[in-house]
């Protein structure tokens, strides 16, 4: 093994690493003078700060703008660069930084311990394949069982670069359509990558027993998603992700069963302990029992998915949350594209006030559905009495090329237009029809249910109507986030040590992920790239052995129990529930599916005057001790609250359109978002400064040699 | 609507435990069982009582995370649905439903209806998996499945380990959980090769685990949420058999 004496150094800035994230403020910064929406002019570093503030910001709609006390939104910091990626023919990156990265010994790596907190498909796939490799894992879930994660409800598919249909598919393609379909916001490096390697994860899938969908001939079948004209689209009926988490979680509970991986589920993340610049423990909580506990390791993986729930309704699990990667902000991990959220095309409305989530219907639907409304406002006739020539298949009209298969930023946006015209339909006029008709008279309903089965089932089962008779209705809803935190090419992020995987990240989609690119994202990271490219930096250690009364240790564990203290000893007037509820309508209506300067100015200080009600006014029952559900919904909910300001201000910041950020003031004549490249292609990665502080904001340009940037069509 | 609900309230696991009886009003027919039961954890929490302990998670049917005994049925009146999927149009205003968690020996409770169901985990953890080490993988159409066991295979990996089989089964067996991953990796050719092993090392863990033997009464499949079929465990029984009866035979295992 190698040692390296150096001083860690953050490996994107060349600077020193961070120690506790809260790095001083007025620590070097670009100077701007820009106003908000004006292209930056970025001075040399060390020139006097002045900073973006809500007083430049003249000639906009409100004049009540929320500010932080001294009034700054936020700051503008360094360029930020991604140093891993190598350059030269993208064909060939990925294979030379397997090249050049370090090695470590077999006999090495028992000595080495790598926590892994998330057991989805990317937590499940890497601490299954590093325990492969000899290295000592830890694992952790909130849940009660790592097969549980969230991955488990994916329902469409996974692309991969297979063309076994041979229908003109590619590794190139994939890339291409990869890049587009996230509106020219994401790296060519890494998309190119992740291509490369979707067709080694059918591989191992098909190796561990996932029993994808096969012809009679014996050989896989495949589909289409959105955003694509090729059938790159493996699946296993409507429950591709639990099929796939199923592959990855008996891989685990192998390595589990044979002594290399250390489970704790039932156990939360509260904090990341950094030492002396790198990431090397995390303290979590028991569910069960309430105990705090630190635990250290040479390196620590975030597999902890998006944080889709600050919507408080969305397509994710009710205990999904932003609190691993939200503390790991707080700690210098910069949080990369925070805005950038999906909103899906299909989903089942809202039905009233008591609802608690919302339930996807795949996107596959749409390879066989067809999307309508009547034409007329007000026609509220049942679907089967309104004739063919009173209804309007939107999405065949506007987009003839795709049609009802165009991507979920363009299918979700032109649902809502439609519904703000007044054409919507079911009792809440917020619903389009998903019409199975015309398939089922051409392909009978046999074959119908053979594809879709299980989700007409849980269709029938949620709203009580059976969609082989009625068309669907559907509505988008929060499904996944693009965002995450910071990454380089190594999907190390900003503090050393610290590794971010799958949703988490922000890596691969841009400003908006194409339908079954999640599955094959959080495989890859968790298969084939992590496992790579955590070795070389585990090739500096073992690093010294922590011990439970080392300063910063004591901070952090003395942080989370202070939290706990103070959410309980509160005592409020209102449930937890109830300032969720309230913050996800503020988010959803203001920073949901369109986004405006006034919009969101007003959410910034409806979130931060709600915040503080949070904090006076919470009810948390019982005591640290034990089970306390209410305790662990308040953890996770306060670090919603702070999430969603700095989501209000990267939506604010970019007053470009691009993917599913919508900015109302940048569209194009016919509606579509219109991206501006000249001032916006870049990652925006923000860096915490500390609370109430206004965060600093650090570029990486973006840059395309291989697919150029165009205004999307898929008409 | 407006019912009585009679919830089993257990502190911990040294805690005797007991039904308590809630009224809860307003429960609209569209809600999911789960968000009738949010209602009254609302309602407790406001009036300083603790809420009722449950596990949830998706609410979609899929992660097995919740499960509850409801007027003495696992998951409810409603064939193949889980808890979460359950809806209040499925019951009457005036109704008085009993809730009570999954009871198993092997299911200790923790905490009013969460029970650790941890037992589960070690039986797929002694065998339940093809060994197939990242990387080692053939060209996924290598091999040719045929459609049939393709989608049978499927059928029986469709169990989302929620446990209700456990509960609804008087022996408390694991047995139609076991039989399902049995089946579902026998059935493809990738699993042949540790095929023996798999099935005794899980019939063991099953075993060790406290779970009770198997009489082929089947409630199992009865409330099993995904309808994994009770032939399932024919299909483990003659596996189990086959492979003590080599076991037997060959010198030093």
């Amino acid at each position: 093994m190698t040692s390296r004496a150096d001083e860690p150094t953050n490996p994107r800035t060349g600077g020193p690493a961070g120690r506790d994230g809260a790095e001083p403020v007025n620590r070097l910064r670009a100077a701007v003078t820009n106003l908000l929406g004006r292209r930056p002019r970025v001075t040399e570093v060390g020139q006097s700060s002045m900073e973006y503030t809500n007083q430049d910001n003249i000639g906009t709609e409100t004049g009540t703008a929320p500010e932080s006390p001294d009034g700054t939104l936020f700051t503008y910091g360094d360029p930020i660069v991604d140093r891993a990626a190598p350059d030269g023919p993208i064909e060939t990156r990925w294979q030379r930084r397997r090249f050049a990265a370090k090695l470590v010994n077999p006999a090495n790596r028992r000595r080495l311990t790598v926590i892994v907190v998330g057991t989805g498909l990317a937590g499940a796939s890497a601490g299954a394949t590093l325990a492969e490799l000899g290295y000592r894992v830890k694992s952790y879930c909130y849940q009660d069982s790592p097969r549980r994660a969230h991955s488990i409800a994916a329902q469409g598919g996974i692309n991969a670069a297979k063309n076994y249909r041979n229908d003109g598919d590619s590794i190139q393609r994939l890339f291409y359509d990869t890049v587009k379909g996230g509106d020219f916001r994401s790296r060519e490096s890494n998309v190119r990558r992740l291509a490369e390697i979707s067709v080694e994860i059918i591989d191992q899938a098909v190796a561990q027993g996932v029993p994808f969908a096969r012809e009679y001939g014996g050989l896989l079948d495949t589909r289409s998603f959105g955003g694509a004209q090729v059938q790159r689209t493996f699946y296993a009926r409507g429950q591709t992700g639990q099929q796939l988490l199923l592959g990855a979680y008996q891989a685990l509970e192998r390595q589990i069963g044979l002594g290399r991986v250390e489970m704790h589920s039932r156990h939360e993340m509260l904090e990341l302990i950094v030492v002396d610049g790198r990431a090397r423990g995390i303290v979590v909580r028991d569910l069960v029992t309430g105990e705090i506990s630190t635990e250290y390791a040479d390196a620590v993986v975030l597999a902890t998915g998006g944080y889709g729930n600050v919507f408080y309704l969305s397509t994710n699990a009710k205990g999904c949350n932003v609190t691993a990667t939200w503390r790991a902000h707080r700690k210098g991990a910069y949080f990369a594209n925070p805005c950038f959220t999906q909103i899906h095309p299909t989903c089942i409305p809202v039905s009233g006030e008591h609802q608690s989530k919302l339930t996807l219907m795949s996107e596959s639907l749409r390879n066989d559905g067809r999307v309508w409304v009547p034409k007329a406002v007000g026609d509220n006739r049942p679907p089967r009495e309104i004739p063919e020539d009173e209804r309007d298949y939107y999405l065949e009209r506007m987009y003839p090329s795709y049609g009802n298969l165009v991507p979920r930023d363009i299918a979700s946006r032109a649902a809502k237009n439609v519904c703000d015209s007044g054409r919507g339909v079911g009792p809440t006029g917020l619903g389009v029809y998903l019409d199975f008709a015309d398939a089922i008279a051409r392909l009978g309903r046999h074959t119908i249910a053979d594809r879709y089965g299980n989700l007409f089932e849980m269709y029938q089962r949620i709203t009580g109507e059976d969609p082989y008779e009625v068309p669907m209705r559907i509505y988008p809803a929060v499904h996944y986030t693009m965002g995450g935190l910071w990454v380089d090419y190594d999907l190390q992020s900003t503090i050393p040590g610290l590794f971010v995987i799958g949703e988490a990240n922000f890596s691969d989609h841009g400003a908006n992920r194409l339908g079954a690119s999640a599955l094959m994202q959080g495989l890859a990271d968790g298969y084939f790239v992590l496992p790579t490219t955590i070795a070389n930096y585990l090739a500096a250690g073992p690093f010294e052995k922590l011990t439970d009364d080392h300063p910063e240790v004591v901070a952090a564990r003395a942080d989370v129990e202070d939290r706990l203290r103070r959410l309980l000893a509160v005592k409020g007037d209102r449930t937890v529930d109830s300032f969720h509820r309230e913050l996800g309508q503020i988010m959803w209506d203001h920073c949901g599916m369109e986004r405006s300067d006034a919009g969101l100015r007003k959410a910034l200080a409806e979130v931060r005057a709600l915040r503080d009600q949070f904090w006076q006014r919470v009810r948390v029952p019982g005591d640290g001790e034990g089970l306390n559900q209410a305790l662990e919904k308040a953890g996770r909910v306060a670090d919603f609250f702070e999430l969603a300001e700095l989501m209000c201000i990267d939506a604010l910041h970019r007053t470009e359109s691009c993917g599913g950020h919508f900015r109302v003031e940048s569209q194009t004549p016919d509606g579509e978002a219109q991206r501006d490249d000249e001032h916006f292609a870049y990652v925006a990665a923000w860096e915490f400064t500390g609370a109430d502080r206004p965060p600093v904001l650090h570029k990486e340009d973006l840059h395309f040699e291989y697919v150029h940037p165009t205004q999307r069509s898929y008409k | 609507m407006n019912l009585t609900l009679r919830i089993w309230r257990q502190k911990g696991p040294d805690d005797p435990g007991r039904m308590v009886t809630y009224p809860v009003t307003d429960v609209s027919p569209d809600m999911s069982f789960l968000e009738m039961l949010d209602v009254l954890n609302e309602q407790l929490t406001l009036a300083g009582d603790d809420p009722v302990a449950f596990d949830h998670d998706c609410r979609e049917g899929i992660c097995g995370a919740c499960g509850m005994v409801i007027n003495g049925v696992a998951h409810g009146p409603e064939k193949a649905t889980t808890v979460c999927q359950l809806h209040m149009r499925h019951f009457s205003d005036g109704d008085t439903i009993d809730i009570e968690p999954w009871r198993a020996k092997a299911f200790p409770v923790i905490k009013d209806l969460v029970v650790d169901r941890g037992a589960l985990d070690r039986i797929i953890a002694a065998g339940g998996y093809i060994t197939a080490p990242t990387g080692s993988a053939p060209e996924a159409h290598s091999q040719l499945v045929r459609k049939a066991d393709a989608d049978a295979a499927f059928e029986s990996a469709a169990c989302i380990g929620c446990g209700a089989c456990v509960a609804a089964c008087p022996n408390g067996s694991a047995t139609l959980f076991l039989a399902a991953k049995v089946t579902h990796l026998s059935l493809l050719p990738q699993g042949q090769p540790e095929r023996m092993t798999r099935v005794v090392g899980m019939v063991d863990a099953h075993d060790a685990a406290g779970f009770g033997g198997c009489t082929n009464i089947g409630e199992c499949s009865a409330v099993c949420p995904k309808e994994i079929p009770l032939s399932t465990i024919g299909r483990l029984n003659r596996d189990y058999l086959r492979a003590t009866r080599e076991r037997s035979g060959t010198p030093g295992t």
